[in-house]
């Protein structure tokens, strides 16, 4: 493995270093992808994009909808910025950045408009919202500025399905308290409800995400030591 | 009267903050102490100033249907509402650009204050966001928009400066320890969201 390494650093390269050194899917690279969920989540660690992702929370099928929108986003845009990265002269790299991530986005919510029409209505300004969601941009400023296309690729697969993990964790806490529903089927028989138990309308509201990530920050630290802030 | 009415129910019941979570990542990131969470603050409410009735302009003059009809009869059936994002944010860049050098030149006191924390509000969802709620609402009128962007600012700022002073004043509190920092920031911020719920009722 190592003799292999140095035969290959004889060759000059410029664009593709870091993938012709290492297999496509080296320990490294698998940990891109898997350390976001957990150790690295963009959400309860490193706090990023929390913007959009609260207010979608109340039912799971648009959580899911913006997951999968957030995850096309970061990854092309990692992939885009990172192929052009030499080439943005960097006082400007912050307006250069945008435009791409606004031109994918508006790519993203025609998609929506014409095929989960109402889906598309009920996340209504948070599909714009992602152009200035924190984790596009953190993800670019961090890691696709300084990697290339393949490993950034895999970063904001990673960073966004740590973030789609906790927006559907959420929602799913919201949507089964709070309506005694998920994906739109009810779950709770309704013997239960003759009991008197009652759908708690407070998770419906938009506090409770907030208190909700609270708590998951709460058990994720108490599970993982080394997170916890001094 | 209207105005002052939309002003109060963009500060207290539409409160960027507690009502939509805009702007969360550096509401959470910079109310760490008071002072910084102002000067972040003071930013915002300048640039969404500027910047929301800037774009309700550039959305009635150019972007929605029938806009360009100025132009000709030709384009009033012209529909460029699908570019709007990439032009709002294109404005609320180049503005934020624009406020920082004018800033560095003719107020170097309040420029030193507020240094780092202008290149970062281009990037804060709450701006954006006030575009795009003021082309969702259909305001007619600038200076609705521009009352409305003015609020927005000021119910951030107020946020910001709510949980800056929460957070000094807790940093002494026993908190069990894997709760500590963002943790119970999330939920010192749903509690105020809950407090901030009850002008929900009040209709303006």
């Amino acid at each position: 493995m190592a003799a292999k390494k140095e035969k290959k650093q004889d060759k000059p390269i410029v664009l593709f270093v870091n993938e012709e050194k290492e297999p496509l899917l080296s320990k490294k690279n698998i940990a891109l992808v898997t350390d976001p969920l957990n150790d690295n989540n963009p959400i309860t660690v490193q706090v990023l994009g929390i913007c959009s992702a609260l207010a979608i929370t109340v039912q799971l099928k648009p959580a899911l909808v913006m997951a999968i929108a957030v995850m096309a986003v970061v990854a092309s845009s990692n992939v885009i910025v990172s192929l052009i990265r030499n080439f943005i002269p960097n006082r400007i790299r912050i307006i250069v950045q945008l435009v791409i991530v606004a031109g994918l986005v508006v790519l993203v919510d025609l998609i929506l408009k014409a095929f989960a029409y109402d889906v598309s209505k009920q996340l209504s300004v948070f599909v714009g919202l992602i152009i200035t969601n924190c984790i596009v941009m953190g993800r670019l400023e961090a890691f696709a500025l300084a990697n290339g296309p393949w490993k950034s690729f895999l970063d904001g697969i990673g960073n966004a399905a740590g973030y789609g993990i906790i927006l559907v964790i959420v929602a799913f806490f919201r949507e089964l308290l709070g309506s005694g529903k998920l994906f739109g089927f009810h779950v709770i028989p309704e013997e239960v409800y003759q009991m008197g138990y009652m759908n708690n309308g407070l998770m419906l509201l938009s506090p409770m995400a907030l208190i909700t990530v609270g708590l998951l920050i709460w058990v994720q630290r108490s599970r993982n030591r080394k997170l916890i802030e001094k | 009267m209207e105005l002052v009415n939309l002003f109060v129910k963009s500060v207290f019941i539409e409160n960027m903050i507690f009502a939509y979570f805009l702007g969360m990542c550096s509401y959470l990131a910079v109310s760490k102490t008071v002072k910084t969470a102002v000067g972040l603050g003071a930013a915002v409410i300048f640039v969404l100033a500027i910047t929301v009735p800037l774009n309700y302009l550039i959305d009635n003059y150019l972007l929605r249907e029938g806009a360009l009809k100025w132009l000709g009869p030709q384009f009033a059936q012209m529909d460029l509402s699908f570019i709007s994002y990439i032009l709002f944010i294109a404005v609320i860049a180049s503005m934020v650009q624009l406020v920082e050098m004018v800033v560095e030149k003719f107020a170097p006191a309040l420029y030193g204050a507020l240094g780092i924390f202008l290149p970062l509000i281009a990037v804060n969802c709450a701006i954006l966001g006030g575009s795009l709620f003021m082309q969702q609402k259909d305001f007619s009128t600038i200076s609705e928009a521009s009352v409305y962007g003015l609020g927005s600012g000021v119910g951030w700022f107020l946020a910001i400066l709510a949980i800056a002073s929460i957070r000094e004043k807790i940093s002494y509190s026993n908190i069990p320890a894997p709760l500590k920092g963002l943790g119970i920031t999330f939920i010192l911020t749903g509690l105020m969201a809950i407090a901030f719920m009850s002008f929900m009722g009040i209709k303006l």
